[in-house]
């Protein structure tokens, strides 16, 4: 259920403009990598490569290889759909489907793969689903309701768990609490840390404690100047980066010199 | 006499803060003086109260103008009446708008029917597929469509259309008579309430087309993103989180559509051989006519009372019109919890 990444010379382009240039990352399966760094350096459009949303916007493109346990996701017999099927997303602001029940909403990625679910099973994903992004006890009496109803934390768990509902190989987190309080914030780190046993998690962002606390390792991402593409400056084991990075722009960073 | 309704669309019940909110921060002393500008503000308050107030008169005075000028018919005893309208043929009023009441509904359904779904792909491979400059194309182009006059549209029908269509209804006739719809002696001529149909689908599906197209490029981009990222092809994100979010404003593009429809006097005049039954043959000429035409044809020859009996059938279409409208209404309320307003 968890798969390695590796990266190599991934150059990442929106039309003419190159937006990140020369990554090379590996994450490794069952751990937590974050990526921090100013606005505007990649961190996101990086992450979007990852289960090929980045291709989304018109004319966005690609190239390097981003291979998932060995299997190149760019090759060009690879259905960037099948891609997204395995690699599960959580975006900046909690995005439920407005039209669907708290159910309905957890549900929506497994009827895409699988139209023909009986009732029981569904009802049982809907509540492994809801445990596992801890939501279960909050919506249980209500699941019929609309999950727009609930609040931002809620809302952004129930993403969590319509994002796992499909079994993942990857998941990425873009920003997942950026637009939460600090206690629902509290909830999702907490919720990382136990997902980490089960899946590949790649999160983005920009509050560098929360790297600190969740991450297992961090990869810093600074731009040159504003018109330049973004790069990855080091990755390495979280402790090491918030404790003796080996580059100077990581070490200005995290102390707070800019960004 | 249909209205717009945009969906999703947060309208604010008040006049926001505005200017007094604020305060001018150049000497303490004035700090709370009413800004200069307060009397602007008050003249378009009352400006955009005129202007919905207005609507309302216009549509009571539409409606006062109606029942008067339509209450010597109402209220002439029956026998009375079809002595001086020869139209009724003897029978009362109520027997006499019936089956114009049922052939206008029919003949909009069905254009409603065809319209709807041709102009809803329109509008999505617009707003969702095709590259922007053919998108921005076709949009004119389906505004120039509803540019051209209903006039044109009946001459084009008239000559055109039914010639075309022939074929294809007496087809029908022959080999689909089982069906209800297409039972009957078919009209060799093409001039029937099918025929119809189909112009006033052509004619109400610029209004729809572009409503609808609207409110999909609403749909937010977030929905949109959430569906293709959990695996769904194009069609499943828009299924998943474009046609729920346009559900409402589809209806209410259709009901203006409708409303069109219903109202639609010249093209009818001009293709469709009238008469006056409960008829579902759509094949058959001499069944069907609907309020509209049948003023736009009764109306220079009518004395008196009979244009005061024409008056009563109108006083029918604006009772029908405001009917689908208020249903229209019920209907996008229905689901407002799911509607993504909240």
């Amino acid at each position: 259920m968890s798969q390695r990444i590796d990266v190599k010379d991934l150059n990442i382009f929106y039309g003419d403009f190159k937006a990140v240039a020369d990554v090379q990352i590996a994450v490794e399966p069952r751990s937590v990598t974050a990526f921090i760094g100013p606005s505007g350096c990649g961190k996101s459009t990086f992450l979007r490569t990852l289960n090929r949303m980045h291709e989304v916007i018109p004319g966005a493109y690609v190239e390097g290889t981003v291979a998932m346990d060995g299997v190149d996701l760019y090759a060009a017999d690879v259905d960037p759909v099948a891609v997204r099927r395995q690699v599960g997303m959580v975006f900046q602001r909690p995005n439920p489907f407005p039209t669907m029940s708290i159910a309905e909403n957890v549900l929506a990625g497994v009827r895409l793969n699988n139209k023909r679910i009986s009732k029981g099973d569904a009802q049982d994903l809907v509540e492994q689903s809801l445990q596992g992004a801890n939501l279960w006890n909050e919506v249980k009496d209500r699941l019929d309701r609309p999950g727009s109803g609930l609040s931002g934390g809620q809302q952004q768990r129930l993403c969590i768990a319509r994002a796992i509902a499909v079994k993942p190989q990857v998941l990425l987190m873009d920003e997942p609490c950026s637009a939460l309080d600090p206690i629902s914030t509290l909830a999702i780190e907490d919720l990382i840390a136990e997902l980490k046993s089960q899946y590949t998690i790649v999160i983005v962002t920009h509050n560098m404690q929360q790297a600190a606390r969740v991450s297992d390792r961090t990869a810093f991402f600074n731009l040159a100047g504003v018109g330049q593409a973004g790069r990855l400056v080091e990755v390495d084991d979280t402790a090491t980066i918030f404790s003796a990075p080996h580059e100077q722009a990581t070490e200005d960073y995290i102390s707070g010199r800019f960004g | 006499m249909t209205s717009t309704q945009t969906p999703a669309a947060p309208r604010s019940e008040r006049p926001g803060p505005g200017p007094e909110s604020a305060p001018p921060r150049a000497k303490k002393k004035r700090a709370y003086k009413a800004p200069a500008d307060r009397g602007a503000n008050r003249l378009f308050r009352w400006a955009a109260t005129g202007a919905g107030a207005f609507i309302l008169v216009v549509l009571a005075a539409v409606a006062v103008f109606l029942i008067v000028k339509a209450w010597p018919a109402i209220s002439m005893p029956t026998d009375e009446l079809a002595a001086q309208v020869s139209a009724l043929h003897g029978s009362s009023l109520l027997a006499y708008i019936g089956p114009l009441v049922f052939g206008t509904v029919l003949a909009a359904a069905l254009a409603l029917l065809f319209a709807t779904p041709v102009a809803m792909g329109i509008a999505l491979f617009t707003s969702h597929y095709a590259p922007r400059r053919i998108a921005s194309a076709l949009g004119y182009v389906v505004d120039l469509l509803a540019a051209i006059p209903s006039v044109v549209y009946g001459l084009w029908g008239a000559t055109v259309l039914v010639n075309v269509v022939k074929p294809l209804w007496l087809w029908l006739n022959t080999h689909l008579s089982w069906i209800p719809f297409f039972g009957g002696e078919a009209s060799p001529t093409g001039r029937v309430v099918l025929s119809v149909a189909i112009v006033l689908a052509v004619m109400i599906l610029p209004i729809i087309t572009a409503v609808s197209r609207e409110v999909f490029l609403q749909a937010p981009r977030l929905h949109e993103e959430a569906a293709l990222a959990l695996g769904a092809t194009r069609w499943e994100m828009i299924r998943m989180a474009v046609l729920p979010f346009a559900r409402s404003g589809v209806i209410s593009a259709a009901m203006l559509g409708l409303g069109r429809a219903l109202g639609e006097t010249m093209a009818v005049v001009m293709i469709l051989s009238p008469g006056a039954t409960y008829s579902f043959l759509l094949l058959v000429a001499g069944k069907h006519n609907t309020i509209a035409a049948n003023i736009a044809s009764q109306f220079p020859e009518a004395n008196p009372i009979g244009v005061s009996t024409l008056i009563a059938t109108g006083l029918a279409l604006f009772v029908i019109t405001l009917a689908v409208n208020m249903a229209a209404r019920a209907i996008v309320a229905r689901r407002k919890d799911f509607s993504g307003a909240n």
